[in-house]
């Protein structure tokens, strides 16, 4: 059973069965899950949550699928690390990192696919399909395989090998297209209208959006049932950014936790930053860019929730930064070296953006602050590997390894003194 | 007949030419405005267009070619 009752239009509030419907009839808007709220509150606490699973379907409450036929790869619950030596070095007290890279294929896309896939079989379909640079073709295609869907999977042909690979071991439909981001965008929108598919971010987007708010839910819980006072999310479409305070704000409606006055702050990567410059100009607008940036799960230019990204950093007196690729680098460096998380170079943007924002007074330094990473590192290696330590070579002799790192009696007495 | 959903996007200098009244003058379609919005830096507007499907694609080719650019309703559904 779900709590879901409705899809609803975020602009003009019709309702719509809980079927495969993406866009209001009358308006245009999008469609977005409603829930009966008072129905949760009665069902839920912070014990049957506690109790849950250790993966995000602990709060399968919350969630518009009957969570008893969820197909489960073991997504979410994933570390909230307190991170000590990156607070220092920017200089903020309380400073927590979602490290949500190690989620089944490595990225956060893996809660959004688990309800997205999960209400596509419950609504009968049995092909599973989207259009994706990396993360999410990876998260369609090992769903896909789990719940013995078929996968149809679009690509640019240009592709790195590694991102494709990382598709290609589930055994999807691979298809690469050759075009530009606009060529592509344009077919798979056809291939959705004309295919009785799931396509997971088209006909199924108001459920497959839904499951980014488990990370609202999870960030709650694990500081301790408190919302943080201010959280750096990476901005693409837009849609993880506004449905991690919506969970938040469903945790205060359900008396799970108290009042909600977290301030949410974007990241973006200067090459595709729409959302940024709009809000720098002050507008609720933003104009459609053509990305061009080595953080390719940011290069969205026409974000579908780019309007309602920039409402909410407006309602909650958040900022959004953008930052270039050399920060982007620099960020994922920093992260590794003083947390030990590899991040992608999404991880990259919310880091250095991060930075940016405490540089310029945007996040207090008192602030109970969570940065929000979103894919591993191993993903977007060749983005850093010229960028990092080079091995040391040296011959099998011990001398020659001393010579090679300058070690002597100095720092073996002082490794002994150490011990004792 | 056919039916196709859009968003049109109008930089500065393209938002106070009449380009959707000569849209649906000069190409035998029907353009039925859902959402709009218009400031300084920006203007967009949901359009629905009915018609013959090649008609649709001509003209959405020539307001193109204006500068206009031209969007699946759904914005980016490539995702990262």
């Amino acid at each position: 059973m779900t709590f879901a009752t409705a899809l609803r239009c975020r602009e003009c509030a019709r309702e719509y069965p809980l079927a495969a419907l993406h866009v209001c009839e009358f308006c245009f808007g999008p469609l977005e899950a409603a829930y009966d709220y008072a129905a949760i509150a009665r069902a839920t606490s912070r014990g049957r949550i506690a109790a849950g699973p250790e993966t995000m379907w602990r709060y399968a409450d919350f969630l518009p699928v009957d969570a008893a036929q969820r197909i489960d790869l073991h997504a979410g619950f994933t570390p909230l690390v307190r991170s000590h030596n990156l607070a220092e070095r920017l200089g903020l007290r309380e400073l927590y990192i979602k490290n949500d890279t190690v989620n089944p294929t490595w990225s956060f896309k893996d809660r959004v696919v688990a309800v997205a896939s999960s209400k596509a079989r419950e609504l009968g379909y049995s092909t599973l399909a989207c259009a994706s640079t990396g993360n999410l073709a990876n998260s369609v295609s090992a769903h896909a395989a789990r719940a013995g869907m078929e996968a149809y999977v679009f690509i640019p042909s240009d592709l790195e090998s590694g991102k494709v690979l990382g598709s290609a071991i589930y055994a999807p439909n691979l298809i690469a297209v050759d075009g530009n981001y606009d060529e592509v965008n344009r077919l798979c929108t056809e291939v959705a209208d004309r295919y009785p598919w799931a396509f997971v971010n088209i006909n199924v987007r108001p459920y497959y959006s839904e499951g980014s708010r488990t990370l609202g839910f999870e960030t709650a819980e694990q500081l301790g049932w408190r919302a943080p006072d201010h959280c750096v999310v990476p901005i693409a479409s837009g849609s993880l950014f506004t449905k991690i305070y919506k969970g938040l704000k469903e945790f205060e409606k359900v008396g799970l936790i108290g009042p909600v006055q977290t301030r949410m702050s974007g990241a973006q990567a200067d090459g595709c930053s729409p959302v940024a410059t709009a809000y720098r100009e002050g507008s609720m607008n933003f104009r459609p860019v053509k990305p061009k940036t080595i953080a390719k799960s940011l290069a969205i230019g026409n974000p579908a929730d780019g309007y309602y990204a920039l409402r909410q950093l407006k309602e909650t007196g958040g900022s959004c930064a953008s930052v270039s690729d050399a920060e982007v680098i620099e960020g994922m460096k920093l992260l590794a070296e003083t947390e030990g998380i590899f991040a992608e170079t999404a991880g990259g943007v919310v880091i250095a953006s991060l930075k940016q924002l405490v540089e310029t007074g945007k996040i207090g330094r008192d602030e109970v602050t969570v940065a929000y990473i979103t894919g591993a590192g191993l993903k977007t290696q060749e983005a850093v590997a010229e960028h990092v330590v080079q091995a040391h070579h040296v011959s099998p002799q011990l001398e020659a390894f001393e010579a090679r790192l300058g070690l002597g009696v100095e720092q073996r007495q002082s490794a002994a003194v150490e011990v004792r | 007949m056919a039916t196709k959903r859009v968003r049109l996007t109008f930089r500065p200098e393209l938002i106070t030419l009449p380009i959707i009244y000569e849209l649906g003058h000069q190409f035998q379609v029907i353009t039925n405005i859902r959402m709009a919005d218009v400031d300084e830096h920006v203007g967009w507007v949901v359009l629905e267009l009915e018609g013959d499907a090649g008609e649709i694609e001509r003209g959405l080719d020539w307001a193109q070619a204006k500068g206009v650019r031209v969007d699946p309703i759904e914005g980016d559904v490539v995702e990262g």
